[in-house]
């Protein structure tokens, strides 16, 4: 198992650079512009100029080189220098072009409420679709059964810009319960602070988790009901075990192997935010970092933020294949 | 019940105060949302109008335009002129005298050394400043004493209003920024996201691209004001949400730019928790004619003056095209309130608006199916007209955006009427002003035969702006596809205005010059001017001291805001 790891992590690493110089040429042979959005007023010497105070002047490759130099090397070294207090840790980063502030910051900046609301979203799909997962497939064809999987499609073919915009017309606008903008410099010190917190934090997360937990749930499900007709659960209600034990311990176990896969390679997709639900209730996060910077050209945002993607996708197959081999002592790597 | 009658009258006479006692930072705190965050606070280093208007809370210029477009003097206590011997009369340098006891806001004097350094800073070629075009011609800017330089040019310039005028060049601090010239300016990001200003407020925390929250400047130099404490400047989201907060949900008190629909608006000001303000300004949306021929056959003479229109050169095609627009329509259906149909390529300030042209308020069908009779052109068997082989029908680009798209299915639909054949084009924003000499699609390259979109200038002086017209301000090839008369319209005659008005020092001789020019245009019908567009903004109930201002950031006056008693 250690090997395979590590063999698998050896592996990432060309991948990588190949997935980085192809995001990069992606980016750079799109047709974009870092001053289009400029007004009109601003004559075009000038925007020449800003173009090349951003280094578009240069060539393809030295700019490619440059940012692997900046991402790969100075940014960890500045990061190990400030932490061992080696020395000042001020190599040039990686800037980006809208804000000409380091990258790594604003994605450091951003990540908080992204984990929070994008990440509990999660969660919370996760611990309800679980069990809606788990009685619908075993009262198939219930009125449960029925309820489920009426609400899962509702949040599986609504989409959330529909769901978002109504639940704040819904919950701000008449009744006034919450918030309809997240304010991202709240702190949370004390209770009613707490309380302010889960205020507005109740629409946007609900409404991620309605689609998150109305996807997981049909998973769960299908691979119940696929586990449920097996001959091992006969064998074990024969042998006289409680129908609990059956199903909790046996069939779900069982159950579980593809729905873990599926959980885990849903992880990358938190920290790539929520772009339409960020950008409904405002959360500015790393989705609404990700959509401005294509709106605004801001190649270098782009290029770390889908280049960070990459990494946890990587990542986080290997960890699916990894608690495969955990929940299913049949399979080995090595 | 004695002492209940004293409360009552304490509270109806805490009720009466008038807003202009209230002191420093009573008010508490102030919520404004912009749809489009601002990304930085350095207004040199992006042109966007989001990030000079966040700036102008806390930076500041010598002089800024108020509502009415008229200059007003801002950190000095007199505007510079000819009269008052400010200009000098060659027209070469113009002396600013700062205020006496102006402060930034961590306490250290402004001086002159502070004005010099801000044209080094943006002059520097290496930085990219956005702004360089307001430094132009300057070629130093002269410490005469504390308080006052001397700005001096390399050419005689009759509006020496450009360096440090206007939201757009306002002085910064050379001590914070000393560091931070040429190519080092983006590195300096502190300074960028938090620069120590003059103006009411000071950023206490900057979130790029989200939030920046701000408190009143302890050093501001009226002790009253700001009557606000703080300020909470949230950015993101689509223009309906930020509405939605201010206009329904009371959430915020002012919110930006808001190009809605014009029902959609005026459903949300109903619940009235807020109202929308607009002025106009110079933002006129217009359709640009091709007088160059943009046959893709034509190689890389495409587009460029080698080759006349084959119909857009006929005078009368390009006027009946205007006779056929109903502007008021368009107006109706795209802006409401927040737009009115205009005649004229420069509709203000009013000095520089012409009458001349008013003609084209209303729509003449008939009138133009005469004119292109008259001409010729003939309708073919498919309705079409034609002349010598050569048929109408032309391509129509803009960039992709609802309302222009709504606009120009209108007028295809007009032009129809009049046998014009109209295929319709979209680009996206950011690709159409992108300005990229490599695409295509850049509405300078204009590789079709009418385009839409919408322009305006600066501050209140046209002289720049009707320059565009030059003869040598054609995008061709061996400019890079750079410049901005996107006709191609070369007219010795026009060109002679320009250089005349460039000479002209006297306010009503440039009025009528710019007006001349103006009229030109419009009665050669080179450009189709449709909708003067307007700023539209909403502001709580709650927020008083709102002045709209579209010379200037709109926030130009935030120091008089105040809390306002809701009834």
């Amino acid at each position: 198992m250690f090997n395979y790891t590590v063999r698998r992590l050896l592996l990432a690493i060309p991948t990588l650079i190949a997935i980085s110089l192809i995001i990069f040429l992606l980016l750079d042979l799109a047709p974009s512009d870092p001053t289009a959005n400029l007004p009109l007023t601003i004559p075009p010497e000038v925007r020449e100029k800003i173009r090349q105070s951003l280094g578009l002047g240069d060539p393809i490759y030295i700019r490619y080189l440059l940012w692997c130099k900046q991402f790969f090397i100075n940014e960890p070294l500045n990061m190990l220098e400030q932490w061992l207090g080696w020395g000042a840790g001020d190599r040039l980063r990686v800037l980006s072009w809208q804000t000409r502030s380091p990258v790594v910051d604003l994605i450091v900046e951003r990540m908080p409420q992204t984990l929070w609301v994008v990440g509990m979203s999660y969660v919370l799909g996760v611990l309800i679709a679980m069990p809606i997962g788990i009685i619908s497939a075993y009262r198939q064809y219930s009125w449960f059964d029925q309820i489920g999987t009426f609400i899962s499609m509702v949040g599986f073919s609504v989409p959330t810009f529909f769901t978002g915009v109504l639940v704040i017309v819904i919950f701000s606008v008449w009744l006034g319960w919450f918030p309809s903008i997240y304010d991202t410099t709240h702190e949370v010190t004390d209770w009613p602070s707490f309380w302010f917190q889960v205020k507005q934090m109740i629409m946007p997360v609900s409404v991620l988790a309605l689609f998150n937990a109305a996807q997981i749930s049909r998973f769960m499900r299908a691979s119940m009901l696929d586990n449920l007709n097996q001959d091992y659960v006969r064998t074990a209600r024969a042998k006289g075990l409680r129908e609990r034990s059956v199903v909790m311990i046996h069939v779900l176990r069982n159950s579980l192997i593809p729905v873990v896969t599926v959980i885990a390679l849903g992880v990358p997709q938190i920290f790539g935010g929520a772009i339409i639900t960020e950008q409904v209730f405002k959360v500015n996060g790393l989705g609404q970092l990700l959509i401005i910077s294509i709106q605004g050209g801001d190649l270098p945002t782009v290029q770390t933020l889908t280049f960070i993607f990459a990494v946890l996708i990587i990542l986080f197959n290997l960890v699916a294949d990894i608690l495969y081999g955990i929940l299913d002592p049949r399979i080995r790597y090595d | 019940m004695k002492a209940r009658a004293l409360l009552l009258g304490t509270a109806a006479a805490l009720a009466i105060v008038p807003a202009a006692l209230a002191e420093r930072g009573s008010d508490g705190e102030v919520k404004i949302i912009y749809w489009q965050a601002p990304s930085t606070m350095n207004p040199y280093l992006s042109g966007g109008t989001k990030e000079l208007e966040a700036a102008s809370l806390v930076v500041e210029p010598l002089a800024r335009y108020d509502q009415g477009g008229n200059m007003v003097p801002w950190l000095v206590d007199t505007v510079p002129t000819v009269d008052n011997g400010g200009v000098s009369s060659d027209l070469k340098t113009i002396t600013w005298k700062l205020k006496e006891g102006i402060l930034w806001s961590d306490g250290t004097p402004v001086t002159s050394a502070d004005i010099a350094f801000t044209w080094k800073y943006c002059a520097d070629p290496a930085g990219g400043c956005a702004q360089s075009e307001k430094y132009n011609d300057v070629t130093d800017v002269k410490i005469i004493d504390d308080r006052t330089v001397t700005v001096e040019f390399g050419v005689p310039k009759p509006f020496p209003y450009g360096p440090f005028v206007g939201a757009q060049a306002p002085i910064i601090q050379a001590a914070q920024f000393a560091d931070c010239l040429g190519a080092k300016a983006p590195e300096c990001t502190d300074a960028n996201f938090g620069p120590i200003g003059t103006g009411p407020f000071r950023v206490t925390e900057f979130r790029p691209n989200d939030v920046i929250s701000m408190e009143a400047n302890p050093n501001y130099r009226d002790p009253a004001k700001p009557a606000f404490a703080t300020v909470t400047f949230k950015g993101g989201g689509d223009t309906a949400s930020a509405a939605r907060s201010v206009l329904e949900t009371g959430e915020f008190d002012y919110a930006w730019n808001m190009q809605l629909a014009p029902d959609v608006l005026s459903n949300m000001e109903a619940a009235g928790k807020g109202k929308v303000v607009s002025a106009f300004g110079t933002l006129v949306e217009r359709i640009m004619i091709n007088l160059t021929d943009p046959n893709p056959d034509l190689g890389d003479e495409r587009s460029t003056k080698a080759h006349p229109h084959p119909f857009l050169s006929d005078k009368a095609v390009r006027q009946a095209l205007s006779m056929a627009i109903d502007r008021e329509l368009l107006v109706e259906i795209g802006y409401g309130a927040a737009g009115k149909p205009s005649c004229n390529v420069l509709p203000a300030p009013e000095i520089y608006k012409s009458t001349a042209n008013d003609g084209c308020l209303v729509q003449d069908v008939e009138g133009a199916k005469k004119l292109l009779d008259d001409a010729g052109w003939v309708p073919g068997s498919d309705g079409i007209r034609a002349k010598d082989g050569v048929r109408l029908s032309m391509l129509y680009q803009t960039s992709t955006n609802a309302v222009r798209q709504d606009f120009q299915a209108l007028v295809k639909q007009w032009w129809a009427d009049i046998g014009i054949e109209t295929e319709l084009r979209n680009i996206d924003a950011s690709v159409f002003f992108g300005g990229d000499p490599g695409s295509p699609d850049t509405f300078q390259k204009f590789y079709a035969d009418v385009e839409m979109y919408a322009n305006n200038f600066d501050g209140t002086d046209p002289e720049a702006y009707m320059a565009n017209w030059e003869c040598k301000q054609a995008p061709t090839p061996e400019t890079q596809w750079q410049g901005n008369n996107m006709p191609r319209y070369c007219s010795e005659e026009y060109d002679a205005l320009v250089a005349k008005m460039a000479q002209t020092g006297k306010l009503e001789d440039r009025a009528e010059l710019a007006k001349a020019m103006n009229d030109k245009l419009m009665q050669e019908y080179i450009i189709l001017p449709l909708v003067d567009r307007g700023r539209v903004s909403a502001h709580s109930n709650a927020l008083g001291g709102v002045v709209m201002n579209v010379w200037d950031s709109e926030l130009w006056n935030a120091a008089d805001w105040y809390r306002a008693k809701t009834q």
